[in-house]
């Protein structure tokens, strides 16, 4: 098993460690918010462990998926609401 | 006996009682509500909120006609807040049986004036793109809408206020007597020219003579997904639904809010008191709902609640005075339909209080109906 | 649909100190146990592993114990519902999870609570146990500037990581006045082991300043974080950063045991001396029944684990240590209580409800949670009220009513579980 993987980004390619989450990897390619709130504000995660629900993403097509809770996959396809 | 001090108490601030305040407070009435617990909190809050025409009899179809327009008077004044939404209804027929009779029933709401689209197999498609693709069509109503019920409960309310009523929050009514007295938990009585009886599923505590049992629902609400629903879509079995008497039932019905969200009804059980969220009844609700839209499955649920309709015998409401003179009025047992008409019900409760002849047939809703059935028995 | 379903003696709820104390010492009593926890590995929040993180010795030597007396693991499973008494359901990954079992032992944990101030809702205000997650979970923080701030000693635990990571501590702002969290540190040496753990915590924290009595008052940037406003006494002044990582001490994890029927006082799950909450076969240990700290949590998971298995003899031996750990809990809640000004911090326009935007101003009509919840959609998203509701606790002392199923958003095809459709399950032990 590999210790990196590329996932997409808005499209983008990145290479993250195999143990990031989701979210930890949108940080770290330089998303500055992760959502549009319901008045449309950006938004970036807050409680980092699943409470909150702000770090909320499409990943794989499914919308609302909390990027803190997902570990990053080879391929996967990450959409930010931004 | 005290001197009365309200001419009208309502108790019960549901919608109901809340459109009935607003309307006896226009009349230039002294009102009073009392409410047990909150404003719009009971089935209120846990029913679907539509606003729409209903064949089930000729009686209910014109007490939803003539209330649905009444709220279409009022959606200028509607804030925000209640979300009035005009996306009309489907009603999807998935056989050909059930094509039968979505031309029927298009045929009797047009003859009675009510707009109505029949969609062919591809039309249906069109408008729902995420309908199962081998369905047979469907009836529009595109008069039809959703509001947020408690938030018009909440502005009814206001109207209300706005003419003077007063609003008690937190005191539970035992009891509403026939001679127009009301009876409260906490041993004091409020005395008035006239008491209605607006407490829902509830109604029977404080009048046990009235033929009001409970029924009780399942609704899930959906995170947002804008979009994926247009219109309200109630498949054409669901009045058979509505209909089963004894037996729990459950019938596909989903609804697209402003917010993007999705309400998934719809199930009903009789005889069911404990509040819980039944998982069997919950499950085939829920696989119902994916039979006709299976991309429903993959939504993400946020909220899963339970509610009592108000249901009669005859599927009608009560609506009018207890008996020939009596001081106590009935407006309840509105079952499933109780956000739509309960502004028609505060009309012709108005009427009847002053002596006024109502906008609609009244005699369809009296009370008194029952008490002359008991009587031949 | 994929189902699986999953039958013992113990299930324990979380895999965090409690969780794992209780599940090994059930299972060392010779029961079958299994943990299911939320996160795709235990650990819990405190023990939270991610990449070359260095495991804490008490740690490593639990997750030894755990795995020789043969506990199952399952993980990345939340639980939504109850199917009916004894019987739990969980969405993963791979579809529903059923847990039968007949003792339940909940551990929980707890929360960060967060207060709502101008500009608490721009990216990269976050909680401090909020960016450490997210720094052991692969965010790089090196030269990164973050003032630490809000309440209690996870500040410290936080700072002290964060600067071991590479990240630039600006500050730590702790709004317990000096006195009371001096006289908290004097009493540290009652219990020689959290002392121990504080200064090898200070090690770290070398040239951090540490100030009490300090809150943060605003959060500045256009899209993201820029500028802090601090206040302490009279003095108010700004900080540039690029992190703000800002908790108000933890709030009890209680929704499960809420759904089950156990009683709950003061948002704590409350238990008898055995970890019995009001409902007999379910238990519950650690932070839930109110915040202590991770020695506290360890031993009432011992207690329930013992007490599950039926062992009360073993369980009773526990008590001494835990009423001294309780001594700790008490000394630390009351150190770290919150401070008055703190509900004085949200104007009119500040959000609330981070999921529905609901601003302060509009809830001021009303005079409970349900009542607010119902007109104005506060709490109404899908953190269903976590993070508004432990807030309006604090500002208005409204308490969060009506907890019902799912407990956390779920698949439709999951919650549409059919408990008749037997059928197609795979019974594993």
């Amino acid at each position: 098993m590999s210790d990196e993987v590329t996932l997409f980004i808005d499209g983008v390619p990145v290479t993250v460690s195999a143990s990031s989450t989701v979210c930890a990897a949108l940080l770290e390619a330089r998303a500055i918010a992760l959502r549009r709130s319901v008045t449309g504000e950006p938004r970036g995660p807050l409680c980092g462990m699943g409470v909150c629900f702000e770090c909320r993403v499409t990943i794989d097509g499914q919308p609302h998926r909390r990027s803190c809770q997902i570990l990053c996959r080879e391929g996967m396809d990450v959409r930010t609401d931004v | 006996m005290s001197v009365p001090t309200y001419d009208v108490v309502i108790v019960g601030a549901g919608i109901v009682g809340a459109a009935c305040a607003a309307e006896c407070a226009a009349e230039g009435l002294r009102v009073l509500v009392v409410e047990a617990e909150m404003v719009g909190g009971g089935a209120t809050a846990a029913g679907m909120g539509h606003i729409v025409v209903m064949d089930d009899s000729e009686a209910q179809f014109e007490l939803t006609l003539y209330s649905q327009r009444l709220w279409e008077e009022l959606a200028e004044e509607l804030p925000p807040s209640v979300e009035y939404d005009r996306c009309g209804t489907i009603w999807v027929a998935a056989t050909e049986d059930e094509m039968r009779q979505a031309e029927r029933k298009g045929k009797f709401y047009a003859e009675r004036g009510v707009a109505v689209e029949l969609l062919d197999a591809r039309e249906l498609r069109e408008a729902e793109p995420r309908l199962r693709r081998d369905l047979w069509g469907g009836l529009r109503v595109p008069g039809d809408g959703v509001i947020y019920p408690p938030a018009a409960a909440h502005f009814l309310l206001s109207k209300a206020r706005a003419h003077r009523t007063e609003l008690i929050v937190g005191r539970a009514v035992i009891e509403a007597t026939l001679g127009g007295e009301v009876r409260l938990q906490d041993g004091s009585n409020i005395s008035s020219g006239i008491v209605i009886n607006c407490a829902g599923s509830s109604s029977p505590k404080l009048t046990p003579q009235i033929k009001v049992q409970k029924r009780k629902g399942h609704l899930v609400i959906t995170d947002r997904y804008a979009g994926f629903v247009r219109h309200q879509l109630v498949e054409l079995g669901y009045l058979e639904s509505a209909h089963a008497a004894s037996s729990d039932s459950v019938a596909f019905n989903v609804q697209p809010r402003r917010t993007g969200q999705l309400l998934i009804g719809s199930s009903r059980q009789y005889g069911a008191e404990d509040a819980r969220v039944d998982q069997g009844v919950l499950a085939r609700m829920l696989n119902r709902a994916f039979a006709f839209m299976p991309g429903l499955a993959d939504l993400s649920a946020i909220r899963v609640w339970t509610g009592f309709r108000a249901a009669t015998p005859d599927n009608l409401p009560l609506i009018g005075p207890y008996a020939e003179g009596a001081r106590l009025y009935l407006a309840t047992g509105h079952e499933g339909l109780g956000i739509t008409t309960s502004l028609g019900t505060a009309k012709l409760i108005v009427a009847q209080i002053m002596g006024r002849t109502p906008p609609i047939s009244s005699e369809p809703f009296l009370p008194i109906r029952f008490m002359q059935e008991s009587a031949h028995v | 649909m994929y189902e699986t379903a999953h039958a013992c003696d113990v299930l324990v709820i979380g895999g965090g100190p409690a969780g794992l104390a209780a599940a090994s010492h059930a299972a060392r009593c010779g029961r079958r146990v299994i943990i299911v926890d939320d996160n795709p590995r235990w650990g819990g929040q405190i023990w939270r592993r991610g990449s070359g993180e260095d495991e804490s010795p008490q740690a490593t030597s639990l997750f030894d114990e755990v795995r020789r007396a043969g506990v199952k693991f399952i993980g990345g499973a939340h639980v939504f519902n109850q199917l009916q008494d004894g019987s739990l359901l969980a969405e993963a990954a791979d579809g529903v999870h059923r847990f039968s079992y007949e003792k339940l032992i909940l551990a929980t944990g707890a929360r960060e609570r967060f207060l709502p101030f101008p500009g608490w809702t721009l990216p990269n205000v976050m909680g401090a146990g909020g960016l450490q997650a997210l720094v052991k979970s692969g965010l790089s923080i090196r030269r990164r500037r973050v003032v630490v701030a809000g309440s209690g000693p996870l500040l410290l635990a936080v700072a002290a990581h964060l600067r071991k990571r590479g990240a630039e501590v600006l500050l730590i702002a702790e709004q317990a006045p000096r006195a009371r969290v001096l006289r908290f540190g004097l009493r540290l040496i009652e219990w020689p082991e959290k002392l121990l753990h504080l200064m090898r915590l200070q090690r770290y924290l070398f040239n951090v300043p540490y100030l009490t009595g300090c809150w943060p008052v605003m959060a500045h940037g256009r899209r993201k974080l820029e500028r802090v406003t601090l206040k302490r006494g009279a003095r108010l002044w700004e900080v540039a950063c690029d992190y703000l990582a800002c908790g108000f001490h933890l709030v009890p994890n209680a929704e499960l045991a809420q759904l089950l029927g156990c009683e709950t006082v003061d948002g704590a799950v409350w238990v008898d001396e055995l970890q019995r909450t009001s409902r007999p076969e379910i238990y519950c240990a650690g932070e839930a029944t109110g915040v202590g700290g991770v020695e506290l949590a360890l031993i009432e998971g011992q207690i329930a684990g013992c007490a599950a298995a039926g062992r009360e003899d073993e369980a009773r031996r526990l008590f001494a240590a835990r009423q001294r750990a309780r001594r700790f809990a008490s000394a630390l809640n009351a150190a770290f209580d919150l401070r008055e000004e703190l509900r004085e911090l949200a104007t009119e326009e500040t959000i609330v409800c981070r999921c529905e935007d609901v601003r302060l101003g509009q809830l001021r009509e009303f005079d409970s949670w349900r009542a607010a919840k119902l007109q104005t959609r506060c709490g109404m998203g899908p953190c269903q009220g976590r993070v508004c509701g432990a807030a309006l606790e604090f500002l208005f002392g409204w308490r969060v009513t009506s907890i019902r199923p799912p407990l956390f958003p779920v698949q439709l095809r999951n919650l549409a579980y059919d408990p008749s459709s037997e059928a197609e399950r795979v019974e594993r032990g």
